[in-house]
């Protein structure tokens, strides 16, 4: 078992005849995941890694039955592409895009909550569930099946995690990168409630850092509604106030969205913190 | 990016909304110029992209032009938080009643935009929120449907408005929303909002955070920053690409990744080090772009040692190994790096790292325990 993603997953990429799509969807295609189509507006007819090329989203969809789409099209189309997902009827949306306007995704965090569309990102790695599927960027050499879910705001550090766990011979069920902008499809109680309600998860992974307020309220989830153990780490001990560390969502503010914060309230809900990344899979080796 | 006070008190002028009909100065002579045409008593403003301007000295009154000439020399070349006073606004000194606060603000956790309001201006809201929390009237705007009027009236009614003003504060904060949104804002805040002795409303202070990612499609905008909101490192980063801030610490770190980036400074700090600064090369890490984050960390002199922190996934750790190594070689540099390399072919990036007699380590922890020795010079 696992979240969001699988073996039946049948996957269409925006922006498949791009650099990052193009190499992309080969890795994809390689790890065994189903693309089915690909869209870049003007390229209908072509063949990119041997998936066939749609002008719209709407022809693939319908030509091809996809039910999930990764996104790898620039910032400034990006609004766009994630609309035209939805208006095609798509139920599950990766959107790779780093550096999306806030304004473009508050309208269109709105327009899928009104339509009940699953959309993981901006600004993140995707998500695997090893062995069935791979809709997004991160390595599939990395990981291995297993019952640990892994959810992240980060993209390397999340890397790292499931390497190590990997190393140990710990596999997960599904690895979620949620991003790292202020303004987020999917937030960690949202993935933490999927992994809740997984029976193939015994485990949960959760990496947060500075900015904003979502760990919190993911602790209080945690506290509230999460049976199975969680194991935490928060990244940005050393951020200064004010200074954004690479991530858009990534800034201590008028004193909220402290690591100092974060830590306390994943203690307070029970959570396992590790005090750095090492610690995250011996902590994890230990419970399991 | 942060724009001074007088730009985002044009940009307000330009959506309707009233403002003081104030210049800008850089000298004692053009802020005597001002005053005498803005006649009677001004108001002399520092302008700098930090707040507590007040508190500092950086905001003060003139009854006549020699005096605002005078006060302008007092401001101009003034430090504030760092920052040094280059230029002063000149604004027409007003008859305050009584001041309000009025700002717009991305809620993240709501996914909302939030219209914040309340009776006693002129402080920080931070505080108010915290000492008076029923003083702040919050408003949710849906972005689909943008502002409604049933919402001016919530906010207007909720600070507890004269019904005469309710119109035309209507009109500001539509007015407000519409920048907001027009120029992909992540603040628009005005305060103090005063309602003066004649009864009208004015947007006495201005202050807008624009949104980077949509610089792109606000060239306008884009052309106001100010090269004084960033050092020259972190200057040279961003036009290289790199994603970089400043720190005070003696160990450099170069990682790919933010995460990463920030969880190996905190790996530094628990190893009893200080990081120097936080810097995320992204995917990749090819060798010219290592090279270049290398000269940036290098060019600050407190750096006694350098961590560097890679995770090989789609790119192969041997050649990043391989970068880093022509990086250094052309660097010409005696600081010592300590690397660490973990992921898709690691182990073959840890031989060609070990003949070159670089130190690497095989945990995160390992590395920085090691460059914290090296900063030491041990």
């Amino acid at each position: 078992m696992s979240i969001y993603v699988d073996k039946q997953t049948r996957l269409l990429v925006q922006g498949i005849t791009g650099r990052e799509g193009a190499f992309h969807t080969a890795q994809m295609v390689a790890y065994g995941t189903q693309v089915v189509a690909g869209v870049t507006p003007g390229k209908g007819g072509q063949r990119e890694a041997g998936v066939p090329v749609f002008d719209t989203v709407a022809q693939a969809v319908t030509a091809t039955g996809a039910d999930a789409s990764i996104i790898y099209v620039p910032a400034r189309f990006t609004a766009d592409a994630i609309l035209e997902a939805v208006d095609a009827g798509i139920r599950t949306i990766v959107t790779i895009t780093e550096g999306v306007p806030v304004h473009d995704m508050l309208r269109v965090t709105d327009y899928l909550l009104l339509h009940g569309v699953r959309m993981i990102g901006p600004n993140c790695p995707g998500i695997i569930t090893p062995g069935e599927a791979k809709v997004g960027i991160i390595p599939g050499n990395i990981c291995m099946p297993g019952r640990v879910g892994v959810v992240s705001r980060s993209g390397t550090l999340t890397y790292e995690v499931l390497h190590a766990l990997t190393e140990r011979g710990i596999g997960q069920s599904t690895a979620v990168g949620i991003g790292g902008d202020p303004v987020q499809g999917t937030k960690f109680v949202d993935v933490l409630q999927a992994f809740q309600d997984d029976p193939g998860t015994d485990l949960i992974v959760m990496i947060g850092e500075i900015g904003g307020t979502d760990e919190e309220t993911a602790a209080q989830f945690v506290k509230d509604s999460v049976t199975k153990p969680v194991v935490g780490f928060i990244a940005g001990q050393t951020a200064p106030p004010g200074k954004r560390m690479g991530h858009a969502g990534a800034i201590i503010s008028g004193g909220m969205g402290t690591a100092e914060g974060k830590v306390q309230a994943f203690q307070a809900a029970g959570i396992a913190v590790a005090r750095h990344p090492d610690e995250i899979a011996e902590i994890v080796a230990r419970m399991v | 990016m942060n724009i001074h006070e007088y730009q985002a008190k044009r940009l307000f002028g330009r959506y309707g909304l009233p403002v003081p009909v104030g210049d800008v100065a850089t000298s004692p002579e053009e802020a005597r110029a001002i005053a005498a045409r803005l006649g009677g008593r001004v108001v002399v403003k520092a302008q700098v992209l930090t707040g507590g301007r007040g508190k500092a000295g950086g905001v003060k009154l003139a009854k006549d032009p020699q005096e605002a000439a005078d006060r302008a020399a007092e401001i101009l070349g003034m430090d504030i938080k760092g920052f040094t006073v280059r230029q002063v606004l000149i604004d027409p000194a007003v008859a305050i009643a009584k001041e309000l606060y009025l700002s717009i603000i991305q809620d993240r956790a709501a996914r909302r935009s939030v219209i914040i309001a309340s009776a006693e201006g002129g402080m920080d809201i931070e505080e108010v929120a915290v000492t008076q929390p029923d003083a702040v009237v919050k408003v949710a705007i849906d972005p689909l449907l943008g502002l409604q009027p049933f919402q001016c009236n919530q906010v207007a009614f909720g600070l507890g408005l004269d019904p005469a003003l309710h119109r035309s504060f209507a009109a500001i904060l539509n007015g407000l929303y519409q920048a907001y949104v027009a120029l992909d804002a992540t603040l628009v805040e005005i305060n103090p909002l005063v309602i003066l002795q004649d009864g009208s409303l004015m947007a006495l202070d201005g202050k807008v955070n624009l949104d980077d990612s949509a610089l792109y499609r606000q060239p306008e905008l884009a052309a106001m920053r100010d090269p004084s909101d960033e050092t020259a490192a972190e200057r040279e980063a961003r036009e290289a690409g790199l994603s970089y801030v400043d720190l005070d610490g003696s160990i450099g770190c170069l990682v790919n990744g933010a995460g990463l980036a920030m969880a190996s400074m905190d790996v530094l700090k628990l190893c009893g080090g200080e990081p120097a600064n936080f810097l995320d090369i992204g995917g990749g890490a090819q060798a010219d772009k290592v090279e270049k984050a290398m000269r940036i960390i290098l060019a600050d002199g407190r750096v006694k040692s350098v961590l560097i922190n890679i995770f090989g996934g789609i790119t192969r750790g041997d050649e990043v190994a391989k970068g880093i190594l022509a990086a250094i070689g052309n660097l010409q540099t005696d600081v010592p790096f300590v690397v660490r390399i973990v992921g898709t072919n690691a182990a073959e990036a840890r031989e060609i790292l070990k003949s070159a007699n670089l130190p690497t380590a095989p945990t995160l922890y390992e590395a920085a325990r090691l460059a914290v020795a090296a900063a030491a010079g041990q």
